[in-house]
């Protein structure tokens, strides 16, 4: 059976360090590459590095690190930021990335999609959307949660479903950062909806979290951050209570 | 030993010599026949579209070479789609080496997606490719398009049916998973090949 997925995320800032990572008992834990390889061997099925530093330079050397994730790990990735054209995800994709995932720029321009799908197939196009909770509508949001669009979560959903998505990457901006959980109701919403994968994003705090996204929310795979950074969840932990919890997962 | 990896149209062929580094064992990527012809070892990956991926390798006559290979081959993914028959992905008629069709996954309820995408276990393996340890473990998989159980079976997997994740015959090999993005067990399953 189809495992599902636990994928940790890394958020790449002055080009080569993992931000907001702090575990008391690893050297390396700065070191992207390092810590990819940590989560590899811990049990995660794959990983997502994110560069927010956004300068042309900083861009460059994105690259030469996706190069060195993929010498060094056998399991896929996939990586985002700063992607706004089709030559931004050639230059990823030939570095050895699996899959890119593109927020701001679809919502700028959703064609952009659609020529992803097109060039690579569908299966490397992630559709990353920001959400907030607002006056009883999930509103979509760009750059990174700061500015707010007319667009609605599950009508942007089904737009880039349309156009070629391989799956969707939905954080929930009202959940994230709060470690209450990841938004259920939204994620099983997405899950009837669409006929693509749904990735859950932003509210983990405890493990029961995770199996509340997969039982609650039917997502496919659940992203987290800082529970993984700060060492509060193991990975190879959470599997085992996931599958005690009847939660089908590669261990 | 010379380990060639088949180069074409088709994306991501440097994570096969990746996975092989990490073996410590060098490839060469190379589309030059008389380098793939004396190779001990040939590696045909794949990621891509089957008409579009067919009509390059005729056009360089890659096809023709494949198919008369002598030493151990391994197709992955699309490598082995286009090792069988015949594919639905756009009717394209393909190398057979493996008389068998390329099917499109047909959802059977909303939860199946195609593509099937992410980790599934391995059952039925057949000595040869595997050994006795694959059985039941978890290993990566990309596709739309599957192959079904025939004579040539060598792994099983299921996703809204049982299919072939892996096929063998002579010395033709073949796997519809990703064993260079399959973790430990994906190594295991190359140092396998590399043994045959």
């Amino acid at each position: 059976m189809l495992a599902k997925r636990i994928i940790p995320c890394l958020d790449i800032k002055d080009e080569t360090t993992v931000k907001g990572v702090n575990f008391v008992n690893f050297r390396n834990a700065g070191d992207p590459v390092e810590l990819g390889a940590q989560y590899s061997r811990e049990g995660a099925d794959e990983l997502v590095y994110l560069d927010i530093t956004a300068s042309h330079e900083g861009r460059k050397t994105f690259t030469e690190l996706v190069r060195k994730v993929a010498a060094c790990i056998s399991i896929p990735f996939t990586v985002g930021g700063g992607i706004n054209e089709i030559k931004d995800v050639d230059r990823l994709l030939n570095a050895g990335a699996d899959k890119v995932s593109i927020n701001s720029a679809a919502l700028r321009n959703p064609q952009l999609v659609e020529e992803i799908a097109k060039n690579f197939g569908s299966q490397v196009c992630v559709v990353a959307i920001d959400a907030n909770y607002e006056n009883n509508n999930w509103i979509c949001y760009l750059n990174g949660g700061r500015i707010p669009t007319h667009t609605y979560l599950y009508d942007w959903a089904a737009e880039v479903e349309n156009l070629g998505a391989g799956e969707i990457l939905f954080t929930s901006m009202t959940h994230d950062g709060v470690k209450t959980g990841y938004a259920n109701e939204a994620l099983a919403a997405l899950a009837n909806q669409l006929h693509i994968p749904v990735i859950a994003s932003g509210g983990a705090g405890e493990k029961e979290h995770f199996r509340d996204a997969f039982t609650l929310g039917k997502a496919d795979a659940a992203l987290a951050a800082s529970v993984f950074h700060f060492g509060e969840i193991g990975i190879t932990d959470l599997k085992q209570y996931l599958l005690k919890e009847g939660v089908n997962v590669r261990i | 030993m010379v380990v060639a990896i088949i180069k074409y149209n088709a994306g991501n062929i440097y994570s096969v010599d990746y996975a092989l580094k990490r073996l410590g064992i060098s490839s060469v990527v190379t589309a030059e026949p008389e380098v793939l012809q004396k190779a001990d070892k040939v590696i045909f990956p794949g990621v891509g579209e089957a008409r579009t991926t067919m009509s390059y390798l005729k056009d360089t006559k890659l096809d023709l070479l494949i198919k008369d290979l002598r030493q151990p081959v391994l197709g992955i993914c699309l490598g082995m789609q286009l090792m069988c028959k015949r594919s639905e992905e756009g009717k394209t008629e393909c190398l057979n080496i493996f008389d068998v069709d390329v099917k499109r996954f047909i959802p059977q309820k909303h939860e199946d997606k195609v593509p099937h995408m992410g980790w599934n276990t391995l059952s039925n393996v057949a000595e040869g490719l595997f050994t006795k340890e694959q059985e039941g473990q978890f290993v990566y998989f990309v596709h739309s398009y599957y192959v079904p159980v025939n004579n040539y079976t060598a792994a099983t997997t299921e996703y809204t049916l049982l299919f072939s994740a892996a096929l063998q015959k002579d010395n033709y090999y073949a796997t519809q998973f990703h064993p260079e993005k399959s973790g430990a067990v994906g190594e295991k399953i190359l140092a396998n090949f590399l043994r045959l």
